[in-house]
């Protein structure tokens, strides 16, 4: 089948993930293989996917853990944890 | 692990979330988009767990347990401060995103995030999503989670998962690449002598 490119834009989170059946991928694979546009709309949402998911763009708060386990140690001193069935 | 804590060894307790103290952090933020007070937010979820542990069904993941912890505890702090805020969009909605039209894309390394602009571009855009979708595109790129992970985290269907992740991926690369483009051609700014 024949793709436009509207069609393909609603499939590229499939393409991506490798979810595609194997027809609807290869009709994916020849519209890329001759439309730029197509292709360099893919290209850039896989870059910025890898971007995005690099540790470094949120980083923790200096002291966040410490912070953290200095409370939790609080709280496990003063007491085990209930067996009781408040709601969390 | 769970029932020696039960059982009196609380201090495993510390090992027990150790996993768990950036995924927590950042679902908190990604809510209240302010460091503070999603730092005490992830505190309080974390101090709900350890209280709560003996209700902790072994059938469900922890890690969905305390997800659903912090992303309560989150939209209470956001329901105080924000009373009108609603996080409903329709999923079976026929408005698709339109993506960024270029005619070429010149990758961007890695190597760019040592850079502090380009990384607040990241973090902006990603922040700037609605709720629904950043939820989602936190939980699956950021913290790998899978679908059926997340659905359940966020007690939505597997489809909404897709088509908000679809979705939120397309909003973010009509945002950040004509963004991304601009900002890594743009030479950088040095300081002459003459």
């Amino acid at each position: 089948m024949v793709l436009n490119c509207r069609h393909v834009w609603d499939q590229i989170s499939g393409y991506l993930d490798n979810t595609l059946d194997a027809a609807t991928r290869a009709d994916v694979e020849n519209h890329l293989a001759h439309c730029e546009i197509c292709s360099a709309v893919l290209d850039s949402t896989r870059n910025i996917l890898i971007l995005t998911a690099d540790d470094r763009v949120f980083e923790l708060p200096l002291g966040y853990r410490e912070r953290l386990h200095a409370r939790l140690t609080e709280a496990i001193l003063k007491g085990p944890p209930p067996k009781g069935t408040s709601s969390p | 692990m769970i029932a020696a804590i039960l059982s009196g060894e609380r201090e495993l307790f510390h090992e027990l979330i150790r996993p768990y103290e950036r995924t927590v952090y950042l679902m908190a933020l990604s809510l209240l988009k302010n460091e503070a007070e999603a730092e005490d937010a992830a505190q309080e979820a974390f101090l709900k767990a350890y209280r709560n542990l003996a209700r902790f069904r072994s059938e469900a993941r922890f890690s969905t347990w305390l997800i659903t912890i912090v992303l309560n505890e989150a939209r209470g702090r956001l329901r105080r401060t924000q009373p009108a805020l609603t996080d409903s969009i329709d999923d079976d909605r026929e408005d698709n995103v339109t993506p960024m039209q270029l005619t070429d894309w010149r990758e961007i390394p890695s190597q760019s995030l040592e850079r502090s602009e380009i990384r607040t571009l990241l973090r902006r855009a990603m922040l700037a999503l609605p709720l629904p979708y950043r939820e989602v595109f936190i939980l699956r790129e950021l913290e790998e989670r899978n679908v059926q992970e997340t659905a359940e985290a966020l007690g939505i269907t597997q489809a909404s998962v897709k088509m908000r992740l679809h979705r939120a991926r397309l909003m973010l690369q009509k945002q950040l690449a004509p963004q991304l483009k601009s900002a890594v051609s743009a030479p950088r700014r040095r300081f002459l002598w003459f």
